[in-house]
């Protein structure tokens, strides 16, 4: 099978190693899909010699911090991002599952006031293998399968 | 630690130090209180008392730590008689009332209202219940009672009894005790037993757990017996909640055993866990355990006023 082409950027950031079908939630999570932002590509069920099968994100004109990309860990914790600038790759770093995770996990406990009354949600990373977090607000830990369930 | 305009919201958020002060500052009031019978240390303070669900006996104890420290009260007692009734925000209320009070007790039936109300307030905010979560106050006074009765903590082997699967109360304590050299033993029906990663919490901080569910075999050896309730929703059938209640109920027969310094513990309210004969003893604690209550609250309420 011919290898999937996807036109080079010029400068922008690169995020490689999506689990496949994770790459739309990637977008949402970053914001990347503003109408006045750069060109965006999104590349499903590319072939992985790692993963099988990945997801590949290329924006045109933004550079993402770590800090800004740590915010995916959650979903795609194989992610590696490649920022590009005049055509090469100028820095390649790993996502890492930060120690706090600040508005994009909703808790999974019915009763806990963030569901109820305006707040930006907030979690403490507990334990990073397992993942476990425990929310600020009602303090109940949550598990991989349950914050999946609420990203 | 800076004690003035310290929120007091979760027992997570204490380290032993700050524990160990607050009891015995709790120690000072109470030794002052029974000299003067009364104090002025937050004469001309406020205290807003915010129990959007009831719990009488809690808010009663915050509004007598209150004025036996010469401060006053307001608040309600229920959310039906407040706004919150036609869709206000609980930050709405939050900073409405803080206008007019120096500190907030607040109760609330969703877990995390009290983080959130201390979040939105520039005034010290004090949990007295947060949903299933967190009674920080509650965890402390009984702390304060055991010290009190046996002059330490470390060194005591204590024995929790009831519904050690979902009792707020029962996990707080256990947390907090693990700050101490204490054995523990945890004492349920197979179908209440303290969640596993507690247990493993405790281990980890060198606490010795035993668990079982015999009563009358463990009670010999305890210096203190911490009963709570067990409620009869958690049991799927009638016939084995009763069988269970049976078994667990603390009378004069079952304490026949008992060290003679054995003390009985309760968060009260009891139903029938404890048998009213039991109260003539000298095993009962659990008045006395009411009244740490008010020079524990004192000490909270004049720390995070910045009035002692
Ligand atoms: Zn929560």
């Amino acid at each position: 099978m011919a290898e999937l082409k996807v036109t080079a950027i010029k400068e922008g950031t690169v995020i490689d190693h999506i689990p496949a079908g994770k790459g739309l939630k990637v977008i949402e999570i970053l914001h990347l899909n503003r109408p006045n932002g750069g060109a965006l590509l999104l590349a499903s069920n590319v072939h992985s010699k790692k993963l099988g099968k990945k997801d590949i994100v290329k924006v045109e004109g933004r550079f993402l911090s770590e800090e800004e990309v740590n915010k995916i860990a959650l979903i795609a914790p194989t992610a590696t991002v490649n920022i590009v600038r005049d055509y090469k790759v100028s820095e390649k770093f790993k996502v890492e599952v930060p120690d706090e995770i600040t508005g994009i996990l909703r808790c999974a406990n019915p009763n806990c006031v963030s569901n109820h009354e305006y707040t930006v949600s907030k979690f403490y990373v507990v334990s990073r293998e397992p993942l476990k977090v425990r929310c600020h607000y009602c303090e109940r830990t949550m598990e991989e399968d349950e914050i999946l369930r609420n990203l | 630690m800076e004690w003035k305009g310290r929120d007091v919201i979760s027992i997570r958020d204490f380290s032993k130090e700050d524990i160990e002060f607050v009891l015995n500052v709790a120690e000072r009031l109470e030794a002052e209180l029974n000299e003067k019978g009364s104090l002025d240390y937050a004469k001309g303070k406020i205290l807003a008392t915010l129990f959007f669900e009831p719990s009488t006996r809690t808010r009663l104890s915050f509004e007598s730590a209150m004025h036996r420290l010469g401060g006053s009260v307001i608040g309600f007692s229920s959310a039906s008689s407040t706004s919150v009734k036609k869709g206000e925000s609980l930050a709405d209320t939050i900073k409405t009332v803080e206008q007019y009070s120096d500190v907030i007790v607040i109760r609330h039936s969703m877990e995390g209202a009290a983080r959130l109300a201390a979040e939105v307030a520039e005034i010290p905010v004090i949990n007295a219940g947060d949903g299933s979560n967190q009674h920080p106050t509650q965890t402390l006074l009984d702390l304060y009672t055991i010290k009190r009765a046996f002059g330490k903590i470390d060194g005591l082997t204590i024995g929790l009894l009831g519904d050690l699967k979902y009792g707020r109360t029962v996990h707080s304590l256990a947390e907090a005790l693990a700050f101490y050299n204490v054995e523990l033993y945890l004492i349920s029906p197979e179908l209440l037993r303290m969640p596993k990663h507690i247990i493993e919490e405790l281990q980890e901080k060198g606490v010795k757990v035993h668990e079982t569910s015999d009563l009358e075999g463990t009670i010999p050896g305890l210096d203190v017996l911490y009963v709570t309730r067990i409620q009869r929703e958690r049991f799927p059938d009638e016939q084995e909640y009763l069988k269970v209640k049976g078994s667990y109920q603390v009378n004069c027969e079952v304490l026949k055993n008992a060290k003679e310094t054995l003390k009985v513990m309760h968060p009260l309210p009891r139903v029938d866990e404890i048998h009213p004969e039991v109260d003539k003893s000298k095993h009962a604690l659990y008045f006395r355990q009411v009244f740490s209550g008010v020079p524990v609250r004192m000490a909270l309420l004049g720390l995070t006023l910045g009035v002692l």
